[in-house]
């Protein structure tokens, strides 16, 4: 572990660093927010589109059964798109900066 | 420490014989016979987890070793501890039960509970691996006030733990009694002392592993269950369904559920109601709320945040949330067939009577699945679900213990008594005391609380969790003129929002609806007229929705027909008791003497109930809720986040300003991470 005094406003003000903080918080609320709005369509379907939730549409299987399944698929492809992202870009991005760190501002 | 390193043979020598004693003396689900297997399985998994304790022992030595496994966990088994420690008893059983008592309302939970991880893997676990050391006070502490922050962020840790715990040791105790007959205090005692022994001698090493081992017995249990469930049907999902649809068990269930609203209903409309929502959840605005309470209160579980400082580096606690998500996901999606197929197999009625909650559904279940209550197979398989169950509890609550200790050890002492100026042994010295005086205090609230209504405890936890230590430690992170003033303010507010309304809420025994009941069961109900239906009433506003103050709406209700008096318990079983009288039949008097013997029961349980309520109001001194949600998440998050964000902005404080460059760039980057 290294001691050196970092100039952490430096760093902070590097281009290289202002494209990762946008990137990654543009992507990471995106999910954020159409995640929670996906689940709570699950509540808000079961109170109030109940005559939909109802709908047979293979043997016994119904919509609403349908959807609660879809949101195991959609929290793992979530997850997973996320990861992707991340171990391609954003730790590559991120690398590159901490390499550079101790140049930054010295 | 060499006689402290030998300590876990010894303790588990002393368990052995609690269990050994309890197996021969007790009366559970598990018939006499067989209480030898007991014995077995639970022996065989209690010294497996002494041994991962001894060898865990021998590499605790320094406070990083005890607090966070020395940051040798991979991503992978931070995954599996990860689930070890969210999978409680109330999510194995709990959901389990509610699925084969009310089917597609309990699944509804399952979805919650998984998604909940979603929030955990994209705005938590990185940043706080980035910019923490072993608590949420760490965090707290990087920008803001050191000593104020670590103070309230303890102060929190310990309540949201100790409410988690306490519904783990009631339940877990209520639950190893009906099993295998154990009695309440000695359960009690057994599982404060196990995980004492893990948490103490072991640190966060042998937790880890603990949860790991207790994490694939629950899932390999799970999918062996499943497998025998739906193997009969071709592993097809409509096959499935369509058995639960036709199963009569499912049908009367519903039938009760519905009440008069069933009587136009022909069989297979009843079974196929089960697989529709509104059997469980009435009320979409507390779902709602308790949705969000789930979502984000979840990653501000101080045990939860906590198991990110065991692995190396950001990208290891990325692939941990992952794998988290995977078991946990694919677990949950088990709870589906364990619930149905409890309930074409046993029988909601069977469930319920056994346990009113639908508890003991899953180890039911296994009985019948291994060939019943009187074979061999039967009984391991109870008794493996059983001990599994235990050690689920075992598990949970030594990851809670290990959260608050720490809170109380490495933030109050170490951080604001000692200035962090205490000595490495100094330290690990400090967190094995915390975490005996935090086990002997679990260990005399959990007997404390017997018989108590614990169900609202969960619940405040994530409410707690939610409202206070996620508001705090999001805008820490991600909102630059976040600040001490925020934080304090925030958290304080958002836990005494969460936990005062609960108290209030439905949740908590009313006297009066106790004492209603009693005399219902005693004495009956009055005849009762056929009502028309009922057009749905508005309701004066949202707020009225929410709290007992102005009128509230009323849903529609249909017509129903009129109802004959009938009879109580004491009237019924004096009619019995002159009836067996006259029976010859053998068998018919057996089932006579059944009869009279629940009956005693529910009028001996009435009778008390009356003694204890009769004329009394509840624990704050309310005859009926004020607060009508069961989850006050819907109002204390919003209002948590919200003095965050005020406090904020009302304090001035130059250095949480100053350090946002730093503490931003330190969790995008990990440079300089622990």
């Amino acid at each position: 572990m290294t001691t050196t005094k970092m100039n952490w406003r430096a760093i902070d003000a590097d281009p290289r660093f202002q494209a990762l903080h946008r990137k990654k918080s543009r992507f990471l609320w995106g999910l954020m927010i159409f995640s929670m709005i996906y689940y709570f369509l699950l509540p808000i379907g079961t109170a109030y589109f109940q005559e939909i939730f109802k709908i047979k549409v293979w043997g016994p299987v119904n919509i609403g059964l349908l959807f609660a399944l879809s949101e195991f698929v959609v929290a793992w492809l979530v997850a997973y798109i996320y990861s992707r992202k991340a171990n391609t870009e954003f730790d590559a991005m991120a690398q590159d900066i901490v390499n550079d760190a101790h140049n930054l501002g010295a | 420490m060499r006689i402290l390193n030998n300590m876990p043979q010894w303790l588990g020598l002393i368990l052995l014989s609690i269990f050994s004693n309890a197996a021969r003396a007790g009366e559970g689900a598990v018939s006499a016979e067989y209480k030898w297997i007991t014995f077995a399985v639970f022996g065989s998994i209690i010294a497996l987890t002494m041994a991962i304790t001894y060898w865990a022992a021998k590499r605790t030595h320094t406070a990083v070793e005890f607090y966070a496994a020395n940051r040798s966990i991979s991503g992978l088994q931070n995954g599996w501890a990860i689930a070890g420690d969210y999978l409680s008893a109330a999510s194995f059983l709990g959901i389990a039960g509610l699925i084969s008592l009310y089917g597609y309302d309990g699944f509804m939970y399952s979805v919650g509970f998984l998604m909940a991880y979603i929030t955990v893997l994209l705005v938590i676990a990185e940043p706080c691996r980035n910019i923490g050391k072993y608590t949420l006070g760490d965090i707290l502490a990087f920008r803001n006030d050191p000593k104020k922050a670590k103070t309230i962020a303890a102060i929190t840790t310990i309540t949201v733990s100790i409410f988690y715990l306490t519904a783990q040791m009631v339940g877990g105790g209520i639950l190893v009694k009906t099993l295998i007959g154990i009695d309440y205090e000695v359960s009690v005692i057994a599982v404060g002392l196990l995980m004492l022994a893990y948490v103490v001698f072991g640190g966060m090493v042998a937790t880890t592993w603990v949860q790991i081992v207790k994490a694939v017995l629950l899932v390999a249990a799970s999918v062996v269950l499943v497998v025998l469930v739906w193997a009969p049907y071709g592993f097809s999902l409509p096959g499935f369904l369509n058995g639960v649809v036709h199963y009569e068990g499912v049908q009367q269930q519903v039938a009760k559920l519905l009440g008069s609203a069933a009587t136009n209903m022909t069989p297979e409309e009843l079974g196929q109601r089960f697989l529709e929502p509104g059997l469980f959840l009435k009320s979409p605005i507390d779902q709602i709320s308790l949705g969000l309470a789930l979502v984000l209160g979840t990653a501000g579980l101080p045990h939860i945040l906590m198991r990110f400082f065991t692995v190396p580096n950001a990208k290891e606690a990325r692939k941990s949330v992952m794998w988290a998500m995977v078991i946990i996901g694919g677990f949950y999606l088990l709870t589906l067939f364990l619930g149905l197929g409890a309930a074409i197999n046993v029988g909601p009625a069977n469930i319920a009577a056994l346990d009113k909650g639908g508890n003991m559904a899953a180890p039911i279940l296994a009985q019948y699945l291994g060939g019943g209550a009187h074979s061999m197979l039967g009984n391991f398989f109870l008794a493996f679900v059983a001990a599994v169950a235990f050690a689920t509890i075992v598990a949970v609550v030594a990851g809670l213990v290990l959260a608050s200790a720490s809170a109380m050890a490495h933030d109050i002492y170490v951080g604001v008594i000692r200035g962090d100026h205490a000595t490495p042994d100094e330290q690990v010295k400090a967190a094995r005391i915390s975490t005996l005086i935090v086990g002997i205090i679990a260990i005399v609230i959990g007997i404390a609380a017997k018989g108590q209504n614990v169900a609202h405890l969960v619940g405040m936890a994530f409410a707690v969790a939610a409202s206070s230590n996620l508001p705090a430690v999001l805008l820490t992170l991600h909102w630059k003129r976040c600040n001490t003033g925020g934080v304090v303010l925030g958290m304080l507010v958002g836990a005494i929002t969460a936990i005062a309304l609960v108290m209030v809420s439905p949740n908590m025994t009313y006297p009066k609806d106790v004492v209603k009941a009693a005399n219902k069961v005693l004495q009956g109900e009055p005849a009762v007229e056929a009502k028309p239906a009922v057009a749905a009433q508005p309701g004066e506003g949202f707020v009225c929705e929410l709290f007992a103050a102005c009128k509230k709406s009323e849903p529609a209700k249909p017509a129903t027909l009129a109802r004959p008096a009938t009879p109580g318990a004491v009237e019924k079983l004096a009619t019995l008791s002159t009836q067996l009288a006259s029976i010859t039949d053998a068998a018919e008097i057996a089932k006579t003497r059944n009869e009279i013997d629940k009956l005693e029961k529910a009028i001996k349980k009435a009778r008390d109930d009356l003694k204890q309520y009769e004329g009394k109001t509840s624990i704050v001194g309310l005859e009926k809720p004020f607060f009508l949600l069961k989850n006050p998440g819907l109002i204390s998050i919003p209002l948590g986040f919200l003095m965050v964000v005020m406090g904020s902005l009302l304090y001035r404080d130059p250095h949480a300003a100053e350090m946002w460059d730093e503490i931003y760039v330190r969790q995008n980057t990990g440079i300089h991470a622990h």
